[in-house]
């Protein structure tokens, strides 16, 4: 009876090894090419998995289809793009940003993909001079740490938050603003810049990540007889939000920052509850990049459209790959060639500025609008 | 403190709401408690499980829409009954079948508390985790079967057919089990297990099958709240099971663990603590709140506010 238990035990062990190490391995074609070093790799970190996975996701998609092209281009020379899948967790990051930086085959992260997650490794990325490219933290602060490592390929909630604060103020005419936010690094910055522009005449709440419940501040919501709602947060509270707002017969206009511009956001609240909310996002609509991206992202992808921060992320591959084809194979010549690097990308002249931002005049944010269950590109906020 | 007072009714009734939904899940610590001294907390994924059950009930087996829909009073009553027997069973079956698995090997071997405490740790995780692999890591929202409609009017408060719906069933099911456990030949079986095990086997009563009845009673109950989280929340996901489980334990405690009525105490308290708390310093401070008034009341009455009573001897 015992010999048995331990029988089965030891084929469980050896499976789950099996499993983990099937996910730990990624396509690794090295080649040897005439003087060139070869066996190069760009590093996506986010979370591929968890809650928020699906933001994550888009972007390795992005990523992964411009490493295609590039090695389909350089098939004596490939870069792999190895998986660093962080569950968009602050408390996990750190260990798998070590894991990152002790692997020399790593010349350049794309990602963190998320701001709380940036904030948890800047440090260390910065000390051991792996340049980050990320195509989806917007938290103003992260550029203000002196890390010379960090970049992003996209504006920050501070020109997010004035433009989503302009919107409210501007196209919905809204006068009492009701402002939540959800006590991350993310929702609470990019809620305080949107209060700066538009105000919080009506009130404000935070919540907390993973509530489902939210009639405390529905009711809250419901007698300040507010006009507009601001949410900074993500898209699983966002739709639960909303969809209580509306069971409650709160009619204010419901606006949200790019966290929430995931189907993710309609699965949860409904197609009916969600129609006309309004996500503002530094981000291009993917159907309206320049070139031929959209059309080769569904044609790698079996048909599936590119979602959010999947062309920037495209982006900040093309930027590295441009530092390999440039023969810069160590991190230090990375991070020059990052550095200097002004050429114009699929979403925006990519350029950036000593902190690693992208250069002011070249950030594009767009507001969206959710219309019969999708979320759909709507304009252009001009500041 | 304005707000309270101005929005006190409407708090009131989503808080009830909220707590009965804790209530019917901290029956089922409570009762595994009562007759084990044991913490079930695989008892969130059994409450998992159900959610699940409800919704493929509902989205393959009838093949209904996620989202909203136009349907009849008197078909959205049948679904939601449907829903509700199919998640009462998969909770049911899913929680004798972790007594089967984590526990009885256990007790069998006459093992120390603790390890039981691991297996249920564990237990839990590899639920979840399977079900997070079956159905991916994102939420997955209900048909809206109910359309909320405002039935009548408490002080400012609209209370809406769901709020009705919840809070109703919620009761009735806790009234049936109190009774169920005071009444019936199976339920004396159950407390006479609770208070004294040897003695109760010494008398006949089949100890193995109480225990397994335990498990099955707290699993129906969880496949309530599965239906009734789903009409009120309308999404669920592999990990719905584990803030609630958190609140439905401390709803236990706080009643008075290992008593019935006092998980609906507990409960209905709970949900009404959290909203007023909410409403005075803010949502953040919700859970904070929840946790003071939790230890507050155990300073003074240790027990919980109805005390320890399933095992009790009563004249």
């Amino acid at each position: 009876m015992r010999r048995g238990y331990l029988r089965g035990f030891a084929v469980i062990a050896g499976a789950a090894t099996l499993i983990l190490s099937a996910c730990g391995g990624e396509e690794k074609t090295t080649t040897g090419g005439g003087g060139k070093k070869c066996d190069l790799a760009l590093g996506f970190f986010g979370a591929l998995t968890g809650d928020a996975a699906n933001l994550g996701i888009n972007i390795k998609n992005g990523a992964k289809l411009k490493i295609d092209q590039y090695n389909q281009a350089h098939p004596d020379c490939k870069v792999t793009l190895k998986l660093f899948d962080s569950e968009g967790s602050p408390d996990k990051a750190p260990a798998l940003a070590t894991q990152a930086i002790n692997d020399q085959s790593v010349i350049g992260i794309i990602g963190p993909a998320f701001s709380g997650e940036s904030n948890a490794t800047g440090d260390a990325f910065n000390e051991a001079g792996l340049t980050t490219i990320s195509a989806s933290a917007t938290n103003p602060t992260l550029t203000q740490q002196g890390w010379k490592t960090f970049h992003r390929v996209l504006g920050n909630d501070a020109s997010q938050g004035p433009a989503a604060g302009k919107y409210i103020k501007d196209t919905l005419k809204a006068t009492k603003v009701f402002v939540i936010d959800d006590a991350s690094d993310y929702g609470k910055g990019l809620a305080d810049e949107v209060t700066k522009v538009a105000g919080n005449a009506a009130g404000k709440d935070t919540v907390q990540q993973k509530q489902t419940d939210f009639s405390a501040t529905v009711a809250k919501v419901k007698s300040s007889g507010a006009d507009a709602v601001f949410y900074g947060g993500y898209y699983q509270e966002a739709g639960l939000l909303v969809k209580q707002l509306r069971e409650a017969a709160v009619k204010a206009t419901f606006v949200a920052g790019d966290g929430v511009k995931d189907q993710g956001f309609i699965t949860a609240a409904g197609a009916k509850a969600a129609e006309g909310a309004i996500v503002t996002c530094p981000c291009n609509p993917p159907e309206k990049v320049s070139g031929t991206f959209f059309e080769d992202y569904k044609k790698a992808n079996n048909g599936a459209e590119p979602a959010t921060y999947g062309a920037e992320a495209y982006d900040a591959a093309t930027i590295f790959l441009a530092g390999i084809d440039a023969g810069k194979t160590s991190r230090s010549d990375m991070l020059d060639f990052v550095n200097s690097y002004d050429a114009p990308g699929i979403t925006k002249q990519l350029k950036f500025d000593s902190t690693g931002e992208i250069e002011k005049a070249n950030v594009v944010v767009w507001s969206y609008i959710v219309k019969s269950g999708k979320i759909v590109a709507d304009q252009e906020i001009k500041q | 403190m304005d707000f309270l007072i101005h929005n006190f009714w409407e708090l009131t009734v989503t808080g009830l709401t909220l707590g009965s939904i804790y209530a019917l899940i901290a029956l089922g610590y409570t009762l595994v408690y009562g007759v084990l001294r044991l913490i079930n907390f695989a008892h969130s994924e059994v409450f998992m499980v159900g959610t699940f059950a409800a919704l493929l009930t509902l989205t393959q087996v009838f093949g209904l829409p996620s989202g909203s829909l136009s349907i009849s009073t008197i078909s959205a009553i049948g679904y939601i009954i449907a829903a509700g027997v199919a998640a009462m069973i998969a909770s049911g079956a899913t929680a004798m079948a972790l007594e089967r698995v984590a526990y009885r090997p256990l007790r069998r071997r006459g093992a120390p508390t603790l390890v039981f405490l691991i297996s249920a740790i564990g237990a839990s995780l590899a639920l979840s985790e399977l079900f997070a692999v079956w159905r991916g890591r994102n939420q997955e929202s209900f048909p809206d079967l109910v359309n909320p409609v405002t039935l009548f009017n408490l002080g400012d408060a609209e209370v809406t057919n769901e709020q009705v719906l919840i809070i109703v069933s919620a009761v009735v099911m806790m009234v049936a089990l109190d009774q169920f456990i005071r009444r019936s030949r199976l339920g004396r079986g159950v407390r006479a297990v609770a208070q004294d095990p040897d003695t109760a086997a010494l008398m006949g009563v089949n100890k193995d099958r109480v225990i397994a009845l335990t498990f099955l009673l707290g699993g129906l109950m969880a496949g309530v709240a599965a239906v009734l989280y789903g009409l009120r929340i309308g999404t669920t996901v592999y990990n719905v099971g584990f803030i609630l489980g958190v609140k439905a334990f401390t709803a236990a405690v706080l009643g008075g663990i290992g008593n019935l009525r006092g998980a609906l105490v507990g409960g209905l308290l709970l949900g009404l603590v959290e909203n007023y708390g909410s409403a005075i310093i803010g949502t953040q401070w919700k859970d904070v709140v929840a946790y003071v008034a939790l230890i507050v009341i155990l300073m003074f009455r240790p027990t919980g506010i109805l005390g320890e009573s399933l095992g009790r001897a009563r004249v």
